[in-house]
């Protein structure tokens, strides 16, 4: 057992260079650092961190096997509860789900779980060249809306449940928001296509630029032969802050900006979409899109990129590292600060952006404290490119094209705990139901939704 | 790779491509349109639906050489293939119980607005159309909207084909002449579409446009097509293209127009270099 109450340190490129470039940012472990760090693990009977994972890996067993040296036996036990091992170890938001709930972390700090499931998956993908066990065809047809995370999860666990699974996506790469959302330096797009070709290998199809609700129905995708669809359909339409100004332009959603820069390559010289490199830019919102968003505008070129936030430091909803790594390097957070107005001059270019300060005070709906405009406090900050990153809405297009499927007056679509929908044989998962949230929920929701229409479909065959 | 059928050139600017897409073809309708990706490398660009067959199953799309990514598109022909074609996307324009209807289109908007009039012309609608061009040269689809249409005006700024004048002295006139109109639908460039309201808000004469502003993902995701209608933030992408033209706010969506201006500029030179360079 290694007492170490810290973790091993993830070697990092030096925040200094990585602020002009969009290589990763987290370099990995080193097997040396991996096994160190796999020994810090209690390797407790009940198992606490298992509890905190949404798709319920067994987590004790793969460090277990990581001290053992057996890097793809580690990576078979993650592989049994997840299908996207490279992309949960980087992206997940670890000290909230696993490692809260790991012994170690009561006195010190927990055991670097992301870190180790990254080292295992990236071992996997890196040496292994054997074949991926092939599930025995059950003749059944299950449709899945979307390729990001709850879609990829749910064609991925009905696959190897025998089914022969189609993919529809709308744009005009697999990978949804993994490859139009969460940038380069966090989430490599190889790792992403891996994971994709791996789904490919195991006989999962994909039809790319075909959107469910206008190219093809739901109702007719049973007609074709599918017996369930799975509506994976994502987050949908930015919110944006009904502030004057916000026409003006300069001012981005973080989905535009991102879809601009990672989907489409912006930030190369010779890409064919254009973007705004701003000199000074405001951020809003404090979750992981907003830090991918700023993080994404520095290496841009920006002089200066600076997150506006409403509520305090404590309360920031993203990720803890990527916070901190925003933080060295360099980007400036502002609290308790609220956006009123964009400003602009003659020719509608973004020059400003006024804002107020904030505090808190009772507790919201949401059980955090409710910001309070200070009055007597504005003040403008100079910026020339605002991009707003404050949330989404559900997609329209299935819910207005699919009858019986009954939706939430915020839009999302209303499913009991297993994925399952109001209209027969259709389910949902991912943000599209629970409005904009993690990764690693929407891909435990698309599991979940796979073992349900599994139990369905067996028992209509039977009846 | 999506095959190109056909392509054929309607003026120096404007172009006609046919495109094997079964998959939009199956339920694209007048009004709709599609995201095209000529290459790998290429931008997401916007392209109106101008024809369809379902049985062939493919998407026929016109459009303007205004910048890098359609010069790049015009240099393909048939037998070549685009790397990506998405749809159809946006809301049909709604036709039912139209009896006469005024449709209004501009410069390669005539590519756009005739969908819609043919097929008011197999519901049994009464279709006058004006179409107007900067000069004779540019003039597009003219037989194609007489053929449609019980009343056709081709107008152009200098009078070298049909009447001189802007297409709004020719619906102000067919308006003044007695001609009572359910709606007009007008297609064509902002400014065009944005002075056609002017006038029938002053007959009080609903009146529906297609915006066409800068997209990328076209599926409701980016908000990049935001426009502000009757006071509201609308995404053109999956609450349009059509929108009541009373509403929209015509000066916001030019300025916005405008934003990529110097970039799309410069790649245009770019492009045209390249293509110099290989030609030689």
């Amino acid at each position: 057992m290694n007492p170490s109450l810290k973790k091993n340190p993830m070697p990092t490129q030096d925040a200094a260079a990585r602020a002009h470039n969009f290589d990763e940012v987290a370099l990995g472990y080193t097997e040396e650092q991996a096994k160190s760090e796999a020994a810090r693990c209690l390797d407790c009977k009940n198992k606490p961190c298992r509890s905190g994972c949404p798709v319920g890996i067994d987590i004790p067993a793969f460090i277990g096997k990581i001290n053992n040296g057996d890097y793809e036996g580690a990576y078979q036990v993650i592989a049994k509860s997840s299908s996207l091992a490279a992309v949960c170890g980087r992206v997940c938001p670890q000290e909230t789900q696993c490692e809260s709930k790991c012994v170690r972390g009561i006195k010190g700090e927990p055991v670097a779980i992301g870190r180790l499931e990254r080292f295992v998956a990236d071992w996997h993908n890196k040496y292994n060249t054997g074949k991926v066990p092939e599930a025995k065809g059950n003749g059944h047809r299950v449709a899945v809306v979307g390729s990001g995370p709850a879609g990829l999860s749910c064609a991925g666990e009905l696959a190897s449940r025998g089914y022969k699974v189609t993919v529809f996506e709308a744009l005009h790469t697999e990978g949804g928001v993994l490859v139009y959302g969460i940038p380069e330096f966090r989430l490599p797009k190889k790792i992403v296509a891996d994971e994709i070709a791996n789904l490919k290998t195991r006989g999962v199809e994909f039809e790319t630029n075909t959107i469910v609700g206008r190219s093809i129905l739901v109702d007719e995708l049973f007609a074709d032969g599918y017996e369930a669809v799975f509506v994976g359909s994502g987050a949908g339409l930015p919110n944006f802050m009904k502030v004057q100004g916000e026409d003006l332009n300069g001012v981005y959603s973080a989905n535009e900006f991102l879809t601009r820069v990672n989907l489409m390559k912006a930030y190369r010289d010779d890409a064919a979409t254009p973007i705004k490199r701003g000199k000074s830019v405001a951020v809003v919102g404090g979750g992981n899109v907003a830090m991918d968003a700023a993080r994404c505008a520095l290496r841009l070129g920006a002089e200066k990129v600076t997150v506006v936030y409403r509520r305090g430091a404590a309360e920031l909803p993203a990720r803890r590292e990527e916070v901190e790594h925003a933080q060295e390097e360099g980007i400036e957070f502002l609290y308790l600060t609220a956006p009123l107005e964009v400003l602009g001059d003659e020719q509608k270019n973004v020059v400003g952006m006024k804002c107020q300060k904030m505090e808190l005070g009772e507790p919201d709906a949401s059980g955090r404290r409710r910001p309070v405009a200070v009055a007597g406090s504005e003040f403008v900050l100079d910026v020339d490119c605002v991009i707003v990153a404050i949330g989404t809405s559900p997609n329209p297009l299935i819910r207005d094209t699919t009858q019986g499927l009954q939706t939430q007056k915020w839009g999302g679509i209303i499913t009991d705990e297993h994925g399952k929908t109001t209209r027969d044989m259709v389910y949902a998962g991912g943000d599209a139901v629970t409005g904009a949230a993690t990764v690693i929920l929407a891909m435990g929701a698309g599991k979940d939704a796979a073992a349900a229409i599994d139990e369905a479909i067996k028992a209509k065959s039977k009846a | 790779m999506y095959r190109i059928t056909e392509k054929q050139s309607l003026n120096p600017t404007v172009s006609r491509m046919v495109i094997a897409a079964p998959h939009v073809a199956r339920r694209a309708e007048p009004g709709q349109f599609v995201i095209i990706r000529a290459d790998a490398e290429g931008e997401r660009i916007p392209l109106t639906v101008a024809d369809y067959d379902r049985k062939a199953g493919t998407v026929t799309v016109i459009y303007q050489i205004v910048g890098a990514t359609t010069h790049k598109l015009d240099r393909l022909g048939a037998g070549d293939g685009v790397c990506d074609i998405a749809g159809p996307l946006g809301k049909p324009t709604e036709l039912d119980g139209l009896k006469k209807v005024a449709v209004i289109g501009g410069g390669v908007g005539c590519a756009i607005a005739l969908p819609t009039a043919r097929k008011l012309h197999e519901l049994g609608a009464e279709v006058h159309s004006v179409i107007g061009f900067r000069n004779k040269e540019l003039v597009i689809l003219e037989d194609e909207f007489r053929a449609v249409s019980s009343v056709c005006e081709l107008m152009t700024d200098d009078g070298s084909a049909g009447a001189k004048g802007l297409v709004t002295d020719a619906l102000k006139n067919l308006i003044e002449a007695g001609n009572v109109y359910d709606e007009v639908i007008a297609i064509g460039p902002l400014v065009m579409m944005k002075f056609v309201c002017r006038l029938t808000k002053q007959y009080g004469i609903k009146t529906v446009v297609s915006m066409n502003p800068v997209m990328i993902d076209g599926t409701g995701m980016c908000g990049c097509c935001r426009l502000t209608v009757g006071g509201q933030m609308k995404f053109a992408c999956v609450d349009g293209p059509d929108f009541d033209g009373h509403l929209v706010d015509f000066d916001e969506a030019i300025e916005r127009g405008k934003m990529y201006g110097e970039f799309e500029r410069r790649a245009y030179e770019e492009e045209c270099n390249l293509f110099k360079k290989e030609a030689n």
